[in-house]
């Protein structure tokens, strides 16, 4: 349905049959009026929100005042595109509490400068997703104290995959141009993108900066993208990359225009086909629809073989565990109740204060995560555990760059199985829980960028496809993942 | 290698976190089992690998020594309501 010259409201259907880019045009044009397509937007988050959970803040003063200020001068390369924040990425004046009770109240005077890119080029921030407590988590189901879980978009008894679910889970549901911000530490923006049926794009480490971004693990944190389709992961990946002085490890390379590279000519690619992660644990549904993607890449042209990468599919979840849990533990000591987010009554001694506040407030997996990394860090093990892990890695990253020598890209399921039920998730052990990482780790420790693709849906849920990449070759992944699209 | 009760109270001390006995007898088996199977590091030949802190090349930046604007006193304890005649507030430290 077109919009007619003259027209100024924006029907909420008209949502499925517009493209973000054209939405963009048509408010720089002033044929949409943002003020009221915003209002319904947020009618709109409301009543999935309901049922499913997405946010843990929805922000209807904040964004209808950006679209008011938008409406004067419409411009940017976001113009009133609706913009969702992971609950860990600062956003000034908005509660941001990284899924966590502990930062209850904490409401940033800063935006995270990828947020303050965004907002430049005329996104309208909506609101801050759900997500597993500080990221910890593949499933969401590790939501803070008093928080609620999301629910998948296909079916509400199922998990959206984490930590980045509610992002993931209201891309696919939200009728209207959307696209999220998600963060990744080591998976959390393509399984939930996978389980949800959406584009997640996890860039190069470095290429985006961590100011403003709650840590989990400094060596690992990436903010990335998610979108219906791979051009509106790019598009939000295009504004919010660059060098920032503010993010000592942010790579000072220049950005490349990472949409171009959309519905660009696959043929004469080199892709390598990860055969460890076609084992006996992959679900036979997700199998063959990962294969049909593959096979819709070569039918494109690209030249798809077998490639073995065997550290990283069998040590990459030990090692991932072991630095992730040693970072976050150093990281979450800062949280004690003062300063800002939650506190209690002052009573005892330092040590006294600071347990009961960290004791009451963090969640369960917080808590383990914490006791994991101090561990791990301790004197008698930390050579057998950390400082093992950091040379581990190392060897990790080596077979990654000898496997980018032959290829373009890689490809692998992005989550050995399909959406799975709370009440299945509520039987698997903790290590359980820990290996459905498993594929995803290895090029999250390694920072390389990668992408989930959509594939088919195997008895009504969605399957994901991960495209993995060489260092600053977000672009590649565009290209393929544009293609496999169909 | 073993992981027993106390020790996993000592960790849990360490890092200022109070379990409770509940807690207790649910984390010890969890984490006894994921420390044994995340112990199979040892397998892997590293001997002549160096640590890899992070995943890209960095360089330590460093900036001028200048000062300049920062958080102003009011922002600062904004966050809290641990305040008093302009300091944080805390716990006795003895």
């Amino acid at each position: 349905m077109a919009i007619s010259k003259g027209r100024r409201l924006f029907k909420a259907d008209v949502g499925f049959k517009m493209n973000t880019l054209s939405f963009v045009q048509q408010v720089k044009k002033k044929e949409i009026d943002i003020v009221e397509h915003i209002s319904k937007t947020i009618d709109e988050l409301k009543k999935i929100n309901k049922a499913y959970h997405y946010f843990n803040i929805i922000s209807e003063e904040g964004a209808l005042a950006q679209a008011r200020e938008l409406r004067k001068n419409p411009k940017g390369k976001l113009a009133g595109i609706a913009v969702s924040v992971k609950d860990s990425i600062c956003v000034k004046g908005i509660e941001s509490t990284a899924g966590s009770r502990i930062l209850k109240g904490y409401r940033p005077l800063f935006d995270a400068t990828a947020v303050e890119q965004a907002k430049k080029e005329g996104a309208i921030i909506v609101g801050k997703t759900s997500q597993d407590e500080f990221g910890f988590g593949g499933f969401s189901v590790n939501v803070g104290l008093d928080y609620e879980i999301p629910n998948n978009p296909f079916d509400a008894s199922r998990s959206c995959g984490g930590s980045s679910g509610g992002a993931a889970g209201i891309t696919q549901k939200i009728t209207i141009p959307h696209i999220a911000f998600g963060e990744s530490t080591g998976g959390s923006i393509a399984c939930p993108a996978s389980f949800c049926g959406v584009f997640g794009l996890c860039p190069t480490y470095g290429r985006v900066s961590r100011y403003g971004l709650i840590d989990f693990g400094n060596s690992l944190d990436k903010i990335g993208t998610l979108g219906k389709t791979a051009e509106d992961a790019a598009l939000l990946l295009n504004v919010i990359s660059g060098y920032d002085k503010k993010d000592s490890t942010s790579l000072n390379v220049p950005v490349d225009d990472y949409l171009s590279y959309a519905g660009k000519s696959i043929k004469g690619m080199k892709i390598g086909v990860v055969k460890e992660a076609f084992g006996s644990a992959l679900d036979k549904g997700v199998e063959k629809h990962v294969r049909q993607g593959i096979s819709n890449l070569e039918s494109e042209g690209a030249r798809c073989e077998d490639v073995s990468l065997p550290l990283s599919v069998k040590y990459g979840i030990p090692t991932y565990y072991l630095i992730g849990t040693s970072e976050a533990s150093t990281n979450l000591a800062k949280l004690c109740g003062m300063r800002y987010g939650i506190s209690e009554k002052l009573e005892g001694n330092f040590n006294e204060y600071f347990s009961k506040v960290r004791s009451k407030h963090f969640g369960e997996e917080a808590k383990r995560r914490i006791i994991l990394g101090t561990f791990a860090r301790m004197v008698g093990y930390r050579d057998a555990f950390y400082l093992k892990a950091l040379k581990v890695r190392t060897r990790i990253t080596e077979e990654y760059q000898k496997a980018f020598r032959k290829y373009d890209a890689l490809v692998s399921p992005t989550v050995p199985i399909l959406p799975p039920k709370f009440s299945e998730i509520e039987k698997l052990s903790l290590l359980q829980t820990y290996m459905m990482d498993q594929l995803l780790v290895g090029p999250n420790l390694a920072g390389l960028p990668h992408l989930n693709v959509p594939v088919g849906f195997e008895k009504g849920l969605p399957v994901g496809m991960l495209l993995i990449g060489n260092h600053l070759q977000e672009g590649k992944l565009i290209q393929l993942g544009s293609k496999v699209e169909k | 290698m073993e992981i027993d009760k106390e020790l996993l109270k000592h960790v849990a001390n360490v890092a200022r976190l109070k379990l409770t006995d509940s807690e207790l007898n649910k984390f010890l088996p969890q984490l006894k089992e994921v420390m044994e199977a995340f112990s199979r590091l040892e397998d892997v030949d590293t001997s002549k690998t160096v640590s890899s802190i992070q995943p890209v090349a960095l360089r330590n930046v460093m900036r001028e020594d200048k000062p300049g604007k920062c958080l102003g006193q009011e922002d600062a304890l904004s966050q809290t309501k641990l305040k008093e005649n302009g300091y944080f507030k805390g716990p006795k430290i003895v």
